[in-house]
């Protein structure tokens, strides 16, 4: 690296990201928001993180008390709305804020929740179709080889398919090892997991399986919930497969221990 | 907000002969799963059945305008349900059908019963229908005395097993080639022979068949589509038995539901483009047929008689429901190829007629929520069923809201309510919440550091009978943030102090205290990755996300700090 990367020219003032950690990123995985804050600073925007956020309502209201989820969502609302962009590093959260938060209310907050839709992304989508990250002078990251969970929630609802995988392309130079069934649940489910742990095991048996054959060292995602299921199943098995948030790929944090494993 | 009007509590007393076991959805899953081959087969199905058909549509390639079309035509139709199914009953008694609307299951069953009395019947000929199976005529005829031979061969072959459908396309796709040879050769008495090649089974089944077809005084057949303006019902099979019922007996019953009812022949048709297509992965079935009405003088053949059995059997009831989108099902079975919980327990789990996710919503409105309260659970939100449903139905959504009904109704686990309900209290306090889970975090992540998970953990014994739980990494993102923030704070009024006595007029708002929710000024940015507190957990852990100490993470970094700030540091092993 010969010269100190500069701003990109042709933006210019940094965008504004409000940075919506996750419940699940805050509590189990602060490598996955560390890494999303290195991410948007290395694409030139400006995060800011407001401390008083907790979980954005989706554990109730997929459980259907949509009566506790209701005040959730107004209280992010209300903590996030003064953002240009939230950027939120899962798929399901996103998808919780961009999709179901306008079903869920009603009236001015209805209004309020569409608003703060249309500024909410998912981080790779960020990354990629807002921003158009480039590596810039930085050298690619190295990487073994990957394999990629795609979450249903952002798969279907977001539409998050090609961003995860064309950022590996341009920062790490790397190409999926798909891995077989990709599109298909990992059996996590939020509560699911808890209330028909059978069936789930299954789902997340078969996930895990497909991702072992693929022969890579690492399986990415884009959501925690997944992950930790995966990385929990794999823990499990004695599978050696590293279960890691894309985020951490990407910006290059390799050195803290993959999800799930021990010292 | 949405509306959660669900449908009225009702028990179900209009299915006396089918043993509903909706609720010990679980255990039937346990059973299923015990059986190796049998797993090996669903999850085979569930790998092909996706690949035909999204090798149908792809071909096809007008998937998603048409299902657009589709679905404002069945829901035009069904808005208008009373002006098509008068238009339909007027244009079907012109064509000489008789009529009949039929309320619920035993009104259809007794209508049935009566024509083929009036008849002096005793052999029925029938056609798949999943009508028949939601009202049990069957057993209601065979009660009577009446034999009944069911035609379709996956129809048949459970028949003669007796047992119920596992799908709803595929009734018997829970049967081996093996299984149903030794079925064979115990139920039909034709002596020694060997069975041995799927083709002899289809080409015994098919002898066997003829002579039912050829001795049966009533023909009995379901409907994929009424259409309004002609009167005509539409059916598509790819075995043709549905024609040899139709037309070798002298009377004919066609028994359907209401929400079948289109306006045109051209709705019927796009409908078809779809159903097929989602169905099988084929362009079309073998077999499309119109029935207009009984043989008229010209024809040379036909039943003499025919005879139309419209069921409500609650579908007025789902119309003015917020379920009513439930309506614009058109039974193609792909939300069931698709469903990740149906392929890993099949479709007996689901203990009632319609299983997968179209079933485990049908199933709660047509009995009631009471008796398959586990079927709305039975599903993760994946998506992948309305992805692919050809009538556009928001399959997650409506099973969603029938969880939302059980938890007003209380008829989900008072622990799960309770559970909900507490974490929602606590995460809407926020100091409560990263205080409470700061110090659970950072005993889990104490407990855990070592091994990194879990083998069993207290009030997660479902998640640790199945995997293991993961440790958390460290202390809660937000305690190691706030420690940041906090250094980084005492670090400007440090330099606001010892810069005061050279200029004075700067640096002063950047100590003001911060109100709640007040965003983070952005100069925080400057240190914490690069600068990390080595006294905080995680931070000094190998390899945490603020450690920078290794050349990897150097050379991976992006080396500037917060834009036009101050000079970029350049790396330093550069």
């Amino acid at each position: 690296m010969t010269t100190p990367p500069t701003d990109t020219p042709d933006t210019p003032a940094a965008l504004k990201v409000s940075l919506f950690v996750t419940c699940l990123a805050d509590l189990f995985r602060p490598s996955v928001a560390f890494a999303s804050i290195k991410l948007l600073e290395q694409a030139g925007c400006e995060v800011f993180v407001p401390l008083q956020q907790t979980c954005c309502g989706q554990p109730a209201y997929n459980t259907g008390d949509f009566e506790s989820s209701i005040p959730l969502a107004q209280q992010l609302i209300q903590q996030f709305e003064d953002a240009d962009y939230v950027v939120v590093p899962s798929g399901s959260c996103a998808g919780m804020i961009c999709e179901h938060y306008p079903r869920l209310l009603e009236g001015e907050w209805r209004e309020r929740a569409l608003g703060l839709a249309s500024r909410t992304f998912e981080l790779t989508t960020f990354l990629n179709d807002i921003v158009g990250m480039k590596r810039g002078d930085r050298p690619p990251i190295e990487l073994p080889a990957v394999t990629y969970h795609d979450s249903c929630a952002g798969l279907r609802e977001l539409n998050i398919k090609a961003q995860p995988r064309a950022l590996l392309q341009e920062l790490c130079d790397t190409q999926v090892n798909e891995l077989q069934q990709t599109e298909v649940c990992c059996g996590f489910g939020g509560t699911f997991c808890a209330k028909m742990p059978e069936i789930s095991g299954k789902m997340v048996g078969d996930k895990v399986s497909n991702a072992v054959a693929t022969g890579a060292q690492i399986l990415a995602g884009g959501d925690l919930g997944c992950l930790l299921n995966i990385a929990g199943r794999a823990s499990r098995n004695g599978d050696a497969i590293e279960v890691r948030h894309i985020a951490e790929l990407l910006c290059g944090d390799l050195d803290s221990r993959a999800i799930g494993q021990g010292q | 907000m949405i509306s959660t009007a669900g449908l009225s509590a009702r028990a179900n007393d209009g299915f006396p002969h089918l043993k509903q076991t909706s609720n010990t959805f679980l255990e039937n899953a346990h059973e299923a799963m015990q059986d190796p081959e049998k797993t090996q087969v669903r999850d085979l199905m569930a790998l092909f059945t996706p690949i035909m058909r999204d090798a149908a549509m792809d071909s096809f390639g007008h998937f998603d305008e048409l299902r657009q079309h589709v679905k404002q035509v069945k829901q035009h139709s069904l808005e208008h349900l009373d002006h098509y199914l008068n238009r339909f009953e007027q244009e079907a008694l012109q064509n000489g059908n008789h009529v009949h609307f039929a309320a619920d299951a035993d009104a259809l069953n007794s209508t049935v019963l009566e024509i083929c009395q009036q008849h002096s019947a005793r052999l029925v000929a029938k056609g798949k229908s999943m009508v028949t199976e939601e009202t049990g005529l069957n057993d209601y005829l065979k009660r009577a005395g009446l034999r009944v031979t069911e035609t379709d061969l996956g129809e048949y072959i459970i028949q003669q097993a007796g047992e119920t459908p596992s799908h709803i396309v595929g009734p018997a796709l829970h049967k081996s080639a093996g299984e149903i040879r030794e079925l064979f050769l115990a139920k039909h008495d034709l002596g020694d022979r060997e069975l041995a090649e799927t083709a002899d089974l289809v080409g015994e089944a098919r002898s066997v068949l003829r002579e039912h077809f050829l001795k049966a005084e009533v023909g009995i057949i379901g409907a994929n589509a009424l259409i309004a303006e002609n009167g005509y019902s539409m059916l598509v099979t790819n075995e043709g038995n549905g024609d040899l019922c139709a037309n070798l007996p002298n009377v004919l019953i066609i028994c359907t539901t209401i929400d079948r009812v289109l306006p045109r022949s051209e709705d019927a048709t796009a409908m078809l483009r779809l159903l097929v297509r989602s169905a099988t992965g084929q362009a079309q079935t073998c077999y499309t047929s119109f029935y207009s009405g009984p043989r008229r003088e010209q024809d040379i053949d036909g039943p003499l008689e025919t005879h139309i059995v419209l069921l409500d059997n609650r579908r007025t009831d789902i119309l003015a429901s917020d379920y009513k989108e439930m309506l614009q099902c058109i039974r193609c079975g792909a939300c069931l190829n698709h469903c990740p919980i149906y392929a890993s327990v099949g479709g007996h789990a689901y203990g009632w007629v319609y299983p997968g996710p179209m079933g485990s919503i049908l199933t709660p409105l047509l009995t009631s929520l009471e008796q398959s309260s586990a079927l709305p659970n039975a599903c993760t939100s994946c998506g992948r069923c309305a992805e692919v449903c050809p009538a556009d139905i928001p399959l997650p959504d409506l099973l969603r809201d029938l969880r939302h009904d059980e938890t007003r109704r209380k008829l989900s686990p008072s622990r799960w309510r309770l559970g909900m309900r507490m974490h929602a209290w606590l995460a809407r306090h926020p100091r409560i919440y990263h205080t409470l889970t700061g110090l659970g975090i950072r005993t889990l992540y104490l407990a855990g550091r070592r091994s990194g998970s879990f083998q069993r953990m207290p009030l997660a014994s479902g998640w640790t009978s199945q995997r293991n739980f993961p440790a958390p990494e460290g202390k809660t993102f937000s305690s190691q943030y706030a420690s940041l923030q906090r250094n980084e704070k005492a670090r400007a009024v440090k330099a606001a102090r010892a810069s005061a006595a050279t200029t004075p007029a700067t640096g002063r708002k950047k100590t003001a205290r911060r109100k709640p929710g007040q965003r983070i000024e952005p100069e925080l940015r400057q240190d914490w990755p690069r600068r990390p507190d080595p006294r905080k957990p995680g931070n000094n852990a190998r390899g945490s996300t603020v450690d920078d100490s290794s050349p990897d993470r150097q050379s991976a970094a992006h080396p500037a700090g917060p834009r036009g700030k101050k000079p970029r540091r350049r790396p330093e092993h550069d």
